[in-house]
C-alpha cells in the first residue's frame, strides 16, 4: 500500500495516466501541487507567460493527438486567465482537463486572497466540472475528468482542487484507478442499425449526393473510413472549417471548405444536393447561411456523437446518433453486402455539373495582380509548396485564418488547428507549441496577423526557454482583416478601430526574445525566405510579411440568404 | 405548448446549478421548478415546467440529458400523468367575508389551516389552472399574501420514472 499526500497524488496520477507534458503557471493555492511536481520525473511541466496560452497549448496537442491536454492554473486570476482556452476548447469540443487550484475549503466562500468560484465561472464552457472535497478522492475524481473529456462528444473538464487537498502531512493510500464509472454517463457507443441502413439506401438511390463532415471525423478518428466511403460511391466531399484534412485536400473528389467563405463549387453543390450525408457536422451558422433556405432539395442524414447536434438548427430526414467512426464502418460494409453501386451516368452527369462549377480556375481563384504587393493568398500556396502539404498549421482568427483554410491542402487530419467555434484571437501561437512540443520532427507553422500574434505574443519567451522553434508566418496587412473587410462591404469603409498603429518591429522583437525575425516585402523573396526559414530546423523564425491591406476573402456568402447566394469578388455575385 | 419535465440526478451540489443555468445559457424558460431528494438519498428528483416549441422543447430535454449528473429524464405531457402543485394563502377574512371564504374554500376542496379574528390561511393543492381559479374566486382584493409550490408530478399507471 502507498502512501500519498493530495498533492503527490495528483502528480502520481497524471503519471500513471501516461501524461507526458502539462501546461501551467504556479500561484499560492497550487504551492502542494507544485512541491511534489519538483521531484517529479516523467512528468514534464511547461511554464506558459500568461494561463491563456497554457490552455491553447494544451489545446493544440489535443487536436493534434485527440487526446486530453493537462492544464494546471492557480486560484483567482490564474483560473480566470484560462477561461477563454477552456471556452475555446468547449466550442470546437476538444478534450482537456484543467486543474485549478482554489483557497483552502475553510476559506471558500470568504472572498479570501485569489479567491473565484471558478466552478461557477467555467459552468457554461465546460463539459463537467470536479470540486474535490476529500484527499483521498483524487484519484477517482481526475480518472472521471480524464474519461468524461476524451469519450463522448470530448469537451473540457475543470477540476478545482482547495489548497488544503494537497496537504502534504496528510497521506492517503493511492490507487490508480483503471476505470471508472458512471451511472449517469454513457455515450452512444454505436449507431442504430436500421437508420444506417435507410441511410446507405438513400445514398444508392440519390442523383445528387453531397458528404459534408466537420470537426467530428477528426476527433472521432474516422479520416479513414469516411475517405473509403466517399471514394467507394464516388460522393462530392466538402468540409467544414473545423473537418479539413478529414478528407484529402488534394483529391479529385474534394470540393473545398463550404459555409460563409467556403468555395463556389462546394456551396453550389450543397444547394443542389438531393441528399446530404453529414458526419460530425452540427449546421453551424457559419455553414448553412439562412437556415430557412438551406438546400431546398434535400433529404439530410447527420450523424453525429451529440443527439443534441442533430436537427438543432436544419432537420434531420434520417438522424443517426453514435461514434461517427463505427458509423461508417457500418455503412461501408453495408454498401459491399448490398452490392450495388450508384448508377454511372447518374454520377457522371452529378460531376460534370460539379466539374463545370470548379471550372478551369480551381476551387479558390483570386486576383494575382501585377507582383507588385505580396498577396496573402500567396503566402499560403508558397507555404504549402514550402512544406510539401505535410506541416501542421496553426492558425489564429480572421482573414488569414481563412486563406489557411482555403489554400492549404490538408491530406491527413489533426493537421490544421484552428480556433473554429470561438474565434479566438492569439490562439494559434500558443497551439502551434503546444503541437511542437509533442512532435519536434515535424514542420509547424503558425498562420496569424500582426493582430491575432500580439495577443499571446510574449509566449516567445516560453519558446526560447523549451526550446520549441515554430514558424511564425505573420501576414502582416497593417489592419484587421476581417473587421476592415466587413467594414468595407457593410459600413462603406469606414474603419472603426480595425487598424494597428504603432506597431512594434516584429523582427527586433523576435531577436530580442532570442530567435531569428525576418521581413519580407517583396515576392521574389516569399520563397527562398520561406524556405531559409524552415531550413533553420532549430529556430524559431518569426517571419513578418507584408500583404495587400486591400485583400478580402472570396467568396463570401450574403447573410441569410442561402448557401449559393455569395460575393466572388469585389465586383461579382452570383 | 407548456411541458412538464422530470429528472433524477445526482444529489450533489452543483447539479441543480448546472440545470439551471442550462436554461439561461440556451435562453430557454422554466415557469417553475421544484426539487426534492428521493428515497434514494443520492438521487434528487426536479420538476420544471417550460413553455415552448416542439421543438425547443426536443433542444432542451437533450442538453438536460447530456449534463452528466441527470441520470433519467421523462416529459411527463407526453402521457397521461398526474400533476400537482401547493397553495398557501393568507386572505382578510372578517364579518360576512369569513362565510363567504370558508364556502369557496369547500367548493374548491381546500383546508384552513390557520385562524385569527381577521385572516384565514388557506391550504389547496391541484392542478396550477385549479389554483389559479380559486384565487380568481377569492378576490385579489381580500388575497395578503400567496405562496405556490410549483408544479410536481407523475405519470399514471405502471411507469415509473427510477434507474
Amino acid at each position: 500500500m502507498e502512501l500519498l499526500s493530495g498533492a503527490e497524488m495528483v502528480v502520481r496520477f497524471l503519471r500513471d495516466e501516461g501524461v507526458k507534458y502539462i501546461y501551467g503557471y504556479p500561484g499560492g493555492a497550487l504551492l502542494h501541487i507544485y512541491d511534489a511536481l519538483f521531484k517529479e520525473k516523467e512528468v514534464t511541466h511547461i511554464l506558459v507567460r500568461h494561463e491563456q496560452a497554457a490552455t491553447h497549448m494544451a489545446d493544440g496537442y489535443a487536436r493534434a493527438t485527440g487526446k486530453a491536454g493537462v492544464v494546471l492554473v492557480t486560484s483567482g486570476p490564474g483560473a480566470t486567465n484560462a477561461v477563454t482556452g477552456i471556452a475555446t476548447a468547449y466550442m470546437d469540443s476538444i478534450p482537456m482537463v484543467v486543474i485549478s487550484g482554489q483557497v483552502p475549503s475553510t476559506m471558500v466562500g470568504s472572498d479570501a486572497f485569489q479567491e473565484t468560484d471558478m466552478i461557477g465561472v467555467s459552468r457554461p464552457i465546460v463539459k463537467h466540472s470536479f470540486i474535490v472535497k476529500h484527499p483521498s478522492e483524487i484519484p477517482e475524481v481526475l480518472k472521471k475528468a480524464f474519461y468524461i473529456a476524451e469519450s463522448g462528444r470530448p469537451g473540457p473538464v475543470v477540476v478545482d482542487i482547495p489548497k488544503d487537498m494537497g496537504d502534504p502531512t496528510q497521506k492517503y493510500e493511492y490507487v490508480y484507478p483503471k476505470k471508472v464509472k458512471l451511472r449517469s454517463y454513457s455515450p452512444a457507443l454505436r449507431g442504430h442499425s436500421g437508420q444506417i441502413r435507410k441511410a446507405v439506401e438513400m445514398l444508392l438511390a440519390a442523383k445528387r449526393p453531397v458528404l459534408y463532415s466537420g470537426g467530428g471525423v477528426i476527433m472521432g478518428r474516422a479520416a479513414a473510413q469516411l475517405t473509403e466511403l466517399a471514394q467507394m460511391l464516388n460522393l462530392p466531399v466538402t468540409n467544414t472549417l473545423m473537418g479539413l484534412g478529414g478528407y484529402p485536400g488534394n483529391d479529385r473528389q474534394f470540393l473545398g471548405m463550404l459555409g460563409m467563405h467556403g468555395s463556389y463549387t462546394a456551396n453550389l453543390a450543397m444547394h443542389h444536393s438531393d441528399v446530404i450525408l453529414s458526419v460530425g457536422a452540427r449546421f453551424d451558422d457559419r455553414v448553412v447561411n439562412g437556415a430557412a433556405k438551406f438546400c431546398p432539395n434535400a433529404k439530410i442524414i447527420h450523424v453525429d456523437i451529440d443527439p443534441a447536434s442533430i436537427s438543432k438548427t436544419i432537420k434531420a430526414d434520417v438522424p443517426i446518433v453514435g461514434p461517427v467512426d463505427s458509423v461508417l464502418t457500418e455503412m461501408i460494409s453495408i454498401v459491399k453486402e448490398i452490392g450495388v453501386m450508384p448508377q454511372k451516368d447518374v454520377v457522371a452527369s452529378w460531376w460534370k455539373q460539379i466539374d463545370e462549377w470548379r471550372g478551369a480556375r480551381g476551387l479558390f481563384p483570386y486576383d494575382k495582380g501585377d507582383g507588385s504587393i505580396i498577396k496573402p493568398q500567396t503566402v499560403i500556396e508558397t507555404l504549402y509548396e514550402v512544406t510539401k502539404g505535410d506541416a501542421y498549421v496553426a492558425s489564429d482568427v480572421g482573414q488569414h485564418q481563412m486563406f489557411a483554410a482555403q489554400y492549404y491542402k490538408y491530406a491527413k487530419p489533426n493537421r490544421w488547428i484552428n480556433s473554429g467555434g470561438l474565434g479566438t484571437m492569439g490562439f494559434g501561437f500558443p497551439a502551434a507549441m503546444g503541437v511542437k512540443l509533442n512532435f519536434p520532427e515535424a514542420d509547424v507553422a503558425c498562420v496569424t496577423g500582426e493582430g491575432s500574434i500580439q495577443m499571446n505574443i510574449q509566449e516567445m519567451s516560453t519558446c526560447l526557454q523549451y526550446d520549441l522553434p515554430v514558424k511564425i508566418i505573420n501576414l502582416n496587412n497593417g489592419a484587421l482583416g476581417m473587421v476592415r473587410q466587413w467594414q468595407d462591404m457593410q459600413y462603406n469603409s469606414r474603419y472603426s478601430h480595425s487598424y494597428m498603429e504603432s506597431l512594434p518591429d516584429f523582427v527586433k522583437l523576435a531577436e530580442a526574445y532570442g530567435h531569428v525575425g525576418m521581413r519580407i516585402t517583396e515576392l521574389k523573396d516569399l520563397k527562398p525566405m520561406m524556405e531559409e526559414a524552415f531550413a533553420l530546423k532549430d529556430r524559431l523564425v518569426f517571419l513578418d510579411i507584408a500583404v495587400d491591406t486591400s485583400e478580402h476573402v472570396y467568396p463570401m456568402q450574403i447573410r441569410d440568404g442561402a448557401m449559393r447566394d455569395m460575393w466572388l469578388s469585389k465586383t461579382e455575385r452570383t | 405548448m407548456r411541458h412538464i419535465i422530470s429528472l433524477l440526478m445526482e444529489n450533489e451540489p452543483g447539479a441543480l446549478s448546472r440545470v439551471v443555468g442550462l436554461f439561461s445559457q440556451r435562453n430557454y424558460n422554466i415557469e417553475t421548478l421544484t426539487v426534492a431528494p428521493t428515497e434514494d438519498p443520492t438521487l434528487s428528483r426536479l420538476t420544471l415546467t417550460t413553455i415552448g416549441q416542439d421543438e425547443v422543447i426536443e433542444q432542451i430535454t437533450k442538453n438536460l440529458n447530456k449534463l452528466i449528473e441527470v441520470v433519467k429524464l421523462v416529459d411527463l405531457s407526453e402521457s397521461a400523468h398526474i400533476e400537482r402543485e401547493l397553495l398557501l394563502v393568507k386572505v382578510k377574512a372578517t364579518g360576512a367575508q369569513r362565510a363567504e371564504i370558508k364556502r369557496t374554500t369547500d367548493i374548491f376542496r381546500g383546508q384552513i389551516v390557520d385562524v385569527t379574528s381577521s385572516v384565514y390561511t388557506i391550504q389547496l393543492t391541484g392542478t396550477s389552472d385549479k389554483l389559479d381559479s380559486f384565487l380568481h374566486a377569492i378576490g385579489t382584493s381580500s388575497i395578503l399574501e400567496t405562496v405556490r409550490s410549483g408544479v410536481t408530478g407523475i405519470a399514471r399507471g405502471d411507469k415509473v420514472l427510477t434507474i
